[in-house]
């Protein structure tokens, strides 16, 4: 298959993966956790690199979940010991985040790793990094780890959709009706550090945030019914990324820069023209109720 | 014969405050229970304390002479209204729904029966027209009746809700009350942390007075005279002649 249809293929794969796991972070008010999640896995790759000292996706992935996790449980711990909530996502990651970056320049000759390319992602390079596994022909490295993740997360999400539910609507009925919340929120932690870790050759540590929310936060304001923004989310997701591609080949710039730009463009849209939730909708609505109450 | 719910030298702290001071007190079958106390008085944390949401410090709880456990179904559970995120993608059915949740077991869905009771249990609140409303479009008094709906389909033997009359309409506090009045006639156990002292009298048989510790606990005229809510409120109160309570505290 062509360079292009790979780049697009992938690139839609990070929009379902991220833009479905992100409705539950939206819902759960954790957008912020997730943008500390994306950062500290980095460390969990270096780790993973400098122990097992290889670059095979699955250390990478286990890497990734023990820190994500372990970020998601120190959050949590600071949090209960009265430290206010946005100052401990701010303090942890940031630490974990800098361990990553001095250890990656430090070993800089053996690490195949840049702190740019972490960051950014560079997802153009996605075609030339092939494998073959079995009799099916050399396929995309990013294309079979985010094709895997996407599967598990559904997998786990139709086990767990009435806990997730539940546990992100009212966390304290969960409990008392024996729904172990804590452990439904670490599998959503861990869930959503893979799937960075999944997407972060492709787009990066900063901009897979913006996959991640952007989508969830624009299906949230055009349904009523959480089914249906799980799936909007992920329609925005791929529609962020085809677009992104285009509009990065039309102005030859970065390709996941343009998509996570895409993803806010298509927010600002949706946040403008929602027929219930946005700001013209509800402006229409205030017109007709005013009518209706003068009329005679 | 065991009561339903025996509390022991029950000791809740928040760091080094204790918001609940060796509170004691038991609750008989059948009955219908005020918690009433100021502000800070710990009557949300006294029901989350015997649900297990929030840890204790000391103290006995007993559900049917058991320790609290969610598997025994016994108990059905009514926060606070403003406890969660009305604007959540879900319906006023999906919400009821929720309730089942917990008799349907790991990995599996809710299947029609559930849907069937929790229809039914919309009906008994009056709320069965709303059923696929999305809940951000309901009033506040059609929240708690959805929200009490979905106690109900717990189908649970005890019943702890937390402030069910805050911010509901004249209406809805009577059909909640009428609702609790026959949840106690089939022998369940309702205990309903409230703050209109004007109320308590009509609406409560049995009656705890609560603050930090329990002032007093038993049958509601016995329980509810004008020194003991003194002593509860600490001297907040207004009080007309004949002990009529007039003001409640500001809240």
């Amino acid at each position: 298959m062509s360079y292009e249809i790979w780049i697009i293929i992938v690139a839609s794969l990070v929009g379902i993966t991220c833009g479905v796991i992100g409705c539950f972070l939206i819902l759960r008010k954790l957008a912020m956790l997730a943008d500390a999640i994306s950062h500290t896995v980095l460390l969990g790759i270096v780790l993973a690199f400098l122990i097992s000292q290889s670059m095979n996706g699955i250390y990478m992935l286990i890497g990734a979940a023990i820190v994500g996790l372990f970020t998601a449980m120190l959050i949590q711990f600071l949090n209960h010991k009265g430290i206010q909530e946005d100052a401990s996502i701010g303090v942890v990651f940031t630490f974990f985040f800098a361990i990553g970056v001095i250890l990656i320049t430090v070993f800089a000759d053996s690490v195949h790793l840049d702190v740019d390319h972490a960051l950014m992602g560079e997802i153009a390079f996605v075609p030339f990094d092939m494998v073959e596994i079995g009799f099916l022909p050399p396929l995309p490295k990013a294309f079979i780890m985010l094709l895997s993740i996407l599967i598990l997360n559904i997998i786990l999400m139709m086990l767990f959709y009435k806990e997730l539910k539940i546990t992100s609507f009212d966390p304290a009925l969960a409990a008392a009706i024996g729904i172990p919340v804590m452990f439904i929120h670490y599998l959503l932690m861990g869930m959503v550090s893979v799937s960075t870790v999944a997407s972060f050759d492709s787009v990066g540590a900063i901009l897979v945030v913006a996959m991640l929310i952007a989508p969830g936060a624009s299906a949230y304001l055009l349904t009523n019914k959480l089914s249906h923004m799980l799936c909007l989310s992920a329609f925005f997701g791929v529609l962020a990324a085809i677009s992104g591609y285009y509009v990065a080949t039309w102005i030859d710039s970065s390709i996941s820069g343009s998509m996570a730009m895409m993803s806010g463009v298509l927010f600002a849209l949706v946040f403008i023209f929602s027929p219930t939730k946005g700001l013209l909708g509800k402006k229409m609505n205030h017109k007709r109720f005013r009518s209706e109450s003068t009329a005679p | 014969m065991t009561n339903p719910i025996e509390i022991r030298n029950l000791t809740v702290a928040y760091d080094k405050t204790a918001v609940l001071k060796d509170v004691q007190f038991s609750i008989p079958k059948g009955s219908l229970t005020g918690i009433v106390g100021p502000n800070g008085a710990g009557k949300s944390t006294l029901i989350k304390a015997i649900l297990g949401l929030i840890p204790k410090v000391s103290g006995e709880i007993k559900i049917y002479g058991k320790p609290y456990k969610a598997k025994d179904r016994l108990v059905g559970y009514v926060p606070q209204r403003g406890s969660v995120d009305w604007d959540f993608p879900t319906s006023a059915l999906d919400v009821v729904l929720m309730g089942r949740y917990g008799h349907i077991g790991w990995f599996k869905r809710p299947g029609k029966e559930d849907t069937i009771l929790a229809k039914e249990s919309l009906k008994k609140v009056g709320m069965d027209s709303y059923a696929n409303r999305q809940i951000s479009q309901l009033s506040g008094g059609q929240q708690q009746r959805v929200f009490l709906a979905r106690a109900l389909v717990q189908d649970a033997q005890v019943y702890f809700m937390d402030e069910p009359f805050v911010g509901v309409d004249a209406a809805t506090e009577k059909a909640i009350i009428q609702l609790l009045t026959d949840l106690k006639d089939q022998g369940k156990t309702v205990i309903v942390v409230h703050h209109d002292l004007q109320t308590v009298e009509e609406y409560f048989d049995h009656c705890i007075l609560l603050n930090k510790e329990v002032i007093a606990s038993g049958v509601t005229e016995e329980v509810f005279t004008v020194e003991q809510l003194h002593q509860t409120y600490g001297g907040k109160l207004a009080f007309l002649d004949k002990g009529k309570v007039m003001v409640e505290q500001k809240r």
